[in-house]
């Protein structure tokens, strides 16, 4: 049988290529000790992490003290903060009109609306299909590819699938004709098109976390739900004592896993939209993006400026996510 | 309301049929409708012609007009539904068209010339599949090299990327060690960072290192995914370090622990993480984009992409060229489709 | 799992074999190109041709999306990791990285004869004789109509007796056209602040200032044409899904004319080779001159040019090569199977035997060939200004911001003029 040969074939390879490289990981674990092992084994991640992430963020923050359209930091001006100050310098923070960028406070509460509704809708989604495929149903597994399979396609892809479907002449317009309806301009209404964003980021993604909550559940230990029928709690109790609060870690790395990109939000409805109309679906990505790259004077220390606001943003947030989910679940 | 209680929450064994399975299957019915149904309007929508395309009402199928040979015509003509002046409709080929009069000739009689008002007719047409939507851009460019390319990017970046990440989640899981909540911290600060945000930065460090129109170039800055190490750590925090120890009084080294015990144990995380690293590899574009210029390097999603001209879309091509690429991820998923749902789910996974 | 993996090292390893770069020895030049339409076939043709005839030359063709060539080129070049040669639209903004082929052109002659206008666009103020390369195309903007619509309206075209329609005419008569066929929209123009600008120019627009500085706050002219846009967004005499559907990237209509759902098209010459295959005879489209307004009637000039790139290691190969391409004969060959206005004096003046057997494209290439030198001073000024994309850019952005209401159309104008003066200041430090 094929697959045995294989299997023995992979262990074999597998094996052999972990003994070659133990052969240089036990004499540094003797110098090194068993605890400090940890560096040895952080060391390869830090090194790419140093050089290509780290190191850039860090040029990126002196970049956001610079000006010009030069590329090389070495021949950029040192302005200081003036970048961040063109940022924050409004009339009434409130009212984009009044700020100097208005296109950065657009985009601002653009993603803020976004990431609300985005992350609230598709967690909720995710675990109802969860509960759902986690039941002994018929064609479980088919019903569990279906609402996987929209992970695999590539943002782009997404936005043009949905292009077609909801332009004015589209499928969705072709459907409420036929049924009499009038033809609705989806793509080029504000709330429409923030709605269909929302929508379709939603549906090109929720499968991947259904399919993290679902593992959550199966691991939780059938023996509870048994104790909790004895103790005649009802489907509800014992979603809300047992189901819940063993999902609770799974919930965590779901809702910071999903936050990011929902934050990071860019390619697939910039296809879509475009931004538009208007600036409506304009987010905080596209900004920096605009800014920096597809103007013909590139603004790279303005776009380096945004980008340093959003990131620490984010970490602050990220950061009280984890504390809360460390008080919380463990 | 106690329908939906049981609909979400009833976990399984029933006997007979209920509401509440009713209302289950016909979410899953309507589910399945909205998942797929979008990605075969786009298959279908890829074998239209460019003016089918922007029809309306769109047709569920790929329509043309048929052509017919007439005797004493060197070329096939277009073939119309006619609506003569006696109100009797006839098929007719079109000779040619003066403004909004068509002449028209009966193929059956190809002598005599009819003249019809444009309005007066409707072409008759035909299910056909637009191949050269597919076989126009395919002569065109080397679609094999850039297919080779995404699929070496694709599956080195993801075997580097499981390698790093396990090494270092495990480290910050269960050693203790100084500076390793630093180290944490410094990757959890940035995880929300999108890699398009420090584009130049990161472009400069790849001219430095050398690796500029190199597929290293586009393999190696994202292996070192700050989500990978999140995810993987969260996950080996929850395997009982009991384990570790006993190994360790059995005399196992640490690198042992680590290939024999912890990595076969984070096999659901290592794939949650695989799946993520593949559909983000093969779908990246913006990033290959910048790091390669030279067409021999191209991957599937740059080269593909050259139908977006300065004035131009060609959407016939574009959606072609889309089908084409989701082609190999759907069938790798149709392949393993049974491993990725319920390896990872009946595995477990907090 | 493991069959995955297994599968998955033996790729690894065959490919990292496979990318060792082969030995050779003959000069490969790079050439970074984008296509609209057939051009890069048609490019590739000559370069193989040109390659029989020098075989110590081969020249490999870069197709890329044409945002790369927007966005991704201006960084490498700028990194020092350019191609030898690349196609660019941004003629001004990167003459820096040019380099001046002269020292290694057999006939500079020639060049300054048949494309010395031209040549200007490619030029740093530092050296005015430089000689860079060559318009792969002219292009000028201007409207197309359906022709057919009309008839069926029974409505007459308004430029066959007259050369001075203005465009409050076009837009009333394509209005009653579009009513009486039952046509969606009356006009639609492609959105970006280029196609605008001509359409401004003829109403009074200047964009300049007395110092040679960019203005628009003021400038009656452009406040006109704006308001005139956004009346016609507003009373759906164009589609709202052209301007308003996007915020930040050119949208084309050429699939609203090509199906029929718009009267009239302001776009440009480019189009004709699409529309000939597209099109083709299903109704009679056809180009009009470009309408007027109070101060004139003209579109703009635009176009494409392959350039030579500075850091190239062989300056002398490269000059062979652009010599080939830019002499009479090859160019006049890449011009009739592309279908695009010569960027040539001497072939402008004999005529390029266009390769297309439809008559309304044959119509459409001499209207616009025949504006080239018809189109207004403050449009070639505006095309020769190195940054003037960051006008039409924020023309485009802030100007859909007024159409949906985000902005009023003063607000708009100062956020333009703003977002010019910020850019300004960013690239003169």
């Amino acid at each position: 049988m094929p697959k045995n040969m294989f299997n023995t074939l992979f262990s074999t390879v597998y094996s052999a290529i972990m003994e070659t490289v133990g052969l240089l990981a036990e004499p540094i674990q003797r110098w090194l000790g068993t605890q400090r092992m940890g560096y040895f084994f952080v060391l390869p991640n830090m090194l790419i992490f140093g050089v290509f992430i780290l190191f850039p963020m860090l040029l990126n923050f002196y970049y956001a003290m610079t000006g010009g359209t030069q590329l090389f930091p070495q021949d950029r001006p040192f302005v200081g903060l003036s970048n961040f100050e063109r940022l924050f310098t409004c009339g009434d923070f409130l009212n984009p009109n009044t700020c100097v960028e208005d296109r950065f406070w657009r985009a601002v509460f653009n993603t803020i609306v976004f990431v609300v509704f985005q992350v609230g809708g598709m967690v909720l989604l995710a675990l109802i299909t969860a509960l759902i495929l986690n039941r002994k149903i018929v064609g479980r597994g088919f019903f569990r590819s279906v609402f996987f399979y929209p992970v695999l396609l590539s943002p782009v892809v997404v936005a043009l699938i949905w292009k077609w479907i909801l332009q004015r002449d589209g499928l969705l317009n072709a459907l409420i004709v036929s049924l009499g309806g009038e033809r609705t301009l989806f793509l080029l209404n504000s709330n429409w098109a923030t709605f269909w964003a929302i929508v379709v980021s939603i549906w090109a993604q929720m499968g991947f976390y259904m399919l993290i909550l679902l593992a959550g559940l199966q691991a939780i230990p059938k023996e509870l739900y048994e104790a909790a029928d004895i103790d005649g709690a009802n489907s509800w109790q014992s979603f809300q004592y047992v189901t819940m609060p063993l999902l609770m870690p799974t919930m965590l790395v779901v809702l910071v896993l999903s936050l990011i990109r929902a934050v990071q939000v860019f390619d697939q409805i910039f296809v879509l939209t475009g931004g538009g109309p208007g600036t409506s679906t304009f987010y905080m990505v596209q900004y920096i993006y605009v800014t920096g790259f597809s103007n013909q004077i590139q603004q790279f220390g303005l776009a380096s400026a945004a980008s340093v606001v959003l990131g620490l943003t984010l970490l602050v947030f990220t950061l009280i996510q984890l504390r809360l989910g460390r008080t919380n679940a463990y | 309301m106690s329908y939906i209680m049981e609909f979400l929450l009833a976990r399984q064994g029933r006997k007979l049929p209920t509401v509440g399975d009713l209302l289950t299957y016909l979410y899953l019915l309507v589910g399945t409708v909205l998942m797929f149904g979008p990605v075969v309007w786009l298959v279908l929508s890829s074998f239209k012609t460019q003016a089918a395309l922007v029809e309306f009402p769109p047709q569920l199928l790929p329509y043309n007009q048929i052509s017919v040979a007439v005797e004493g015509y060197k070329d096939p003509l277009p073939l119309f539904e006619v609506t003569l002046e006696d109100g009797s409709v006839k098929r007719m080929a079109q000779v040619r068209r003066v403004g909004i009069e068509a002449q028209m000739v009966d193929p059956d009689a190809p002598e005599d010339i009819v003249k019809v008002r444009t309005t007066d007719r409707q072409p008759v047409r035909e299910i056909a599949f637009a191949w050269e939507n597919y076989t126009d851009p395919l002569e065109r460019f080397n679609f094999w090299t850039y297919f080779r390319n995404s699929v070496v990017v694709t599956v080195a970046a993801t075997v580097v990327t499981l390698i790093i990440n396990s090494m270092a989640a495990f480290a910050l899981s269960k050693y203790v060690f100084a500076g390793r909540d630093v180290i944490f911290v410094v990757i959890i600060s940035t995880l929300m960072i999108p890699i398009s945000v420090i584009l130049v930065p990161v472009f400069l460090v790849i001219t430095q290192v050398g690796w500029n129109n190199n597929l290293l170039g586009v393999i190696i800055p994202g292996a070192a995914t700050p989500t990978g190490v999140f995810l993987l750590r969260q996950y080996m925090l929850t395997i009982p370090d009991e384990l570790l120890d006993s190994a360790r009084i059995d005399g196992a080294s640490e690198w042992r622990i680590y290939w024999q015990i912890i990595l076969p144990l984070a096999r659901p995380a290592l794939a949650v993480l695989a799946i993520f690293s593949v559909m983000w590899r093969w779908n990246d574009f913006l990033w290959p984009l910048i790091v390669l210029s030279r067409s021999e390097l191209f991957t599937l999603q740059v080269g593909l992409n050259s139908f977006q001209g300065e004035l131009n879309v060609q959407w016939h091509y574009v959606l072609a060229m889309t089908v084409l690429t989701l082609l190999p991820v759907s069938l790798v998923f149709a392949m393993l489709q049974q491993f990725i749902t319920s390896g990872i789910a009946t595995t477990g996974m907090k | 799992m493991k069959r995955l993996n297994l599968l998955l090292v033996f790729v690894l390893l065959l490919s990292l074999a496979s990318v060792s770069v082969q030995a050779q020895n003959v000069i490969e030049l790079r050439m970074t190109w984008y296509t609209d339409g057939n051009e890069d076939q048609v490019m590739r043709d000559l370069l193989d041709r040109f390659e029989a005839a020098n075989p110590d030359i081969k020249v490999v063709m870069d197709v890329v999306p044409y945002s790369a060539i927007l966005e991704t080129l201006p960084v490498q070049l700028a990194a020092g990791e350019g191609p030898d040669m690349a196609r660019v639209t941004d003629l001004g903004g990167l003459a820096k990285y040019y380099l001046d082929m002269s020292p290694y052109l057999s006939d500079t002659a020639y060049w300054e004869e048949n494309m010395g206008p031209f040549l200007k666009w490619m030029r740093t103020p530092d050296n005015d004789t430089a000689i860079s390369g060559f318009m792969t195309q002219l292009t000028v903007t201007g409207p197309y109509i359906n022709r057919t619509l009309f008839e069926q309206a029974g409505i007459e075209v308004p430029s066959d007796t007259r050369a001075d329609v203005t465009w409050e005419e076009w837009a009333e008569v394509t209005r009653a056209v579009a009513e009486a066929t039952g046509t969606q929209f009356a006009m639609a123009m492609d959105r970006t602040g280029h196609r605008f600008a001509g359409p401004a120019i003829s109403m009074g627009a200047k964009y300049f200032n007395d110092e040679g500085k960019p203005m628009v706050v003021g400038d009656e002219g452009f406040r006109a044409m704006a308001q005139m846009l956004l009346d016609w967004h507003a009373d759906g005499t164009m589609p709202l899904e052209v301007w308003a559907g996007s915020s930040g990237s050119y949208v084309a209509a050429n699939e609203e004319f090509i199906n029929v759902k718009t009267v009239l098209y302001m776009s440009g010459s480019w189009q004709i080779g699409q529309f000939a295959k597209n099109i083709g005879d299903a109704f009679d489209w056809e180009a009009v001159p470009n309408p007027c307004g109070p101060a004139a009637c003209t579109g703009m000039p635009g176009g494409a040019a392959l350039v030579a790139i500075g850091t190239t290691k062989h300056p002398e190969a490269v000059a062979r090569v652009m010599e080939f391409l830019a002499s009479e004969e090859i160019l006049g060959e890449f011009y009739a199977r592309t279908l695009f206005i010569p960027g040539h004096l001497g072939l402008a003046e004999k005529g390029v035997d266009f390769v297309t057997d439809v008559e309304q494209a044959k119509q459409a290439l001499s209207v616009f060939a025949s504006q080239v030198g018809k189109l207004d001073p403050i449009a070639y000024a505006l095309q020769a200004y190195p940054f003037n994309r960051v006008i039409f850019n924020a023309t485009r952005d802030r100007l859909t911001q007024a159409i949906v209401g985000e902005l009023t159309l003063d607000e708009a104008i100062t956020r333009i003029q703003e977002d010019i003066d910020a850019a300004l200041a960013e690239a003169g430090r």
